[in-house]
């Protein structure tokens, strides 16, 4: 499933970086701590966060993760926003909170690593 | 004339949730004494309530002491700021208690006790001072400086509350004036472990929350007092200042 499908199916708003969708997504991995993300994220999955600090940027290109998706109707910061649409990251978000997000990825087939 | 101080300005008091009720003031200052320390900065979570009364037993038992708080951001990073001016700190105080919300409960987190400069409890603070701002670290270290103040990332090696482990690596522009080691890695030690500190100065205090922690760790610095200004100085290289450790 594309980045495109999942957000169109989980009903995900895009809010930067949406000529970067067509990218196949390989699971997904949550965490507000940005060390665990470059540690334990694996290529190409979408990564699930609270946070909105331009960091999130940058560890999601040196994971090469296919999408951050933003919960509980979270908006980044002008500087993350800037950050993203240079280096073509898209940025997803939803009203939702992270459980239910989740829930909703993975039922549709995106899975942890374990 | 220039002067050797060590330094050890991360000390909690009895304020803190965390910290044992044995962190008075007058009793930091003297194992701070004992200890050999010169300079102590005392850095509470998201106050500085019993700074005055530590300033006032430093005085009395002739040891200088900095005022200081550790801010808790938005992203969960401890930050220290220090300040010369008790007036900038409680600038910085007004600012955090502006953004911070949520009452404490001492059963669950602990006592929050404001002392005199004898020991003597002479309130309780009801604020959650365990929990978190709402101000961005950005804003944090940006509002430090504008007071005057020295910015330091708090205990960058280890596993929580750190700017490693909640931002990964320091964030770009950030103009954070040095990172903190704790007592679980030298630090020769952070610097080989930790690339991010690259490019950073790197200091070293305690952190503590019990007596006995008190200068288990600290850095040295040469300078004419030991102040913030100073400090700086010794951080930057200026005017023949600088760290020895
Ligand atoms: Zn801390
Ligand atoms: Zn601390």
């Amino acid at each position: 499933m594309t980045v495109k499908e999942m957000a169109e199916r989980a009903e995900l708003e895009v809010l930067v970086g949406a000529d970067g969708l067509d990218v196949e997504v390989t699971g997904g991995y949550a965490a507000d701590l940005i060390s665990t993300v470059m540690a334990n994220a694996k290529q190409d999955n979408v990564w699930v966060t609270w946070h909105l600090h331009p960091n999130i940027v940058a560890a999601a290109l040196i994971v090469k993760l296919s999408a951050i998706i933003l919960v509980s109707g979270r908006q980044p910061e002008q500087e993350t926003v800037q950050r993203a649409q240079q280096e073509g990251m898209p940025i997803l978000g939803s009203s939702l909170p992270a459980f239910e997000i989740i829930g909703r990825l993975h039922g549709m087939g995106i899975l942890g690593t374990v | 004339m220039l002067a050797t101080f060590h330094a050890d300005l991360h000390l909690h008091t009895c304020l803190s949730p965390c910290a044992e009720e044995e962190m008075g003031p007058l009793a930091i200052v003297r194992q701070a004494k004992k200890k050999g320390l010169d300079v102590i900065g005392i850095c509470d979570h998201n106050s500085a309530g019993n700074v005055a009364a530590v300033r006032q037993a430093g005085r009395r038992e002739g040891l200088a002491v900095i005022g200081g708080v550790e801010v808790c951001s938005e992203e969960e990073v401890h930050i220290l700021g220090l300040f010369d001016e008790q007036e900038s700190l409680l600038n910085m105080q007004r600012l955090i208690e502006e953004n911070l919300h949520g009452e404490n409960n001492p059963e669950l987190f602990g006592q929050q006790s404001l002392c005199d400069q004898n020991d003597a409890v002479v309130a309780r603070e009801t604020r959650l001072l365990i929990g978190a701002t709402e101000l961005s670290v950005d804003e944090v270290v940006e509002k430090i400086h504008q007071l005057g103040g020295l910015a330091v990332a708090s205990h960058v090696d280890r596993e929580s509350f750190s700017l490693f482990s909640q931002l990964g690596f320091v964030p770009r522009g950030l103009q954070i004036d040095a990172l903190e080691i704790s007592p679980l890695h030298s630090v020769a030690e952070a610097g080989d472990s930790f690339p991010q500190t690259k490019g950073y100065r790197l200091v070293s205090f305690s952190d503590a929350h019990r007596l006995e922690e008190i200068g288990t760790t600290f850095t040295t610095f040469r300078g004419i007092s030991p102040s913030v200004k100073e400090f700086r100085k010794a951080l930057l290289g200026e005017d023949e200042r600088e760290i020895l450790n």
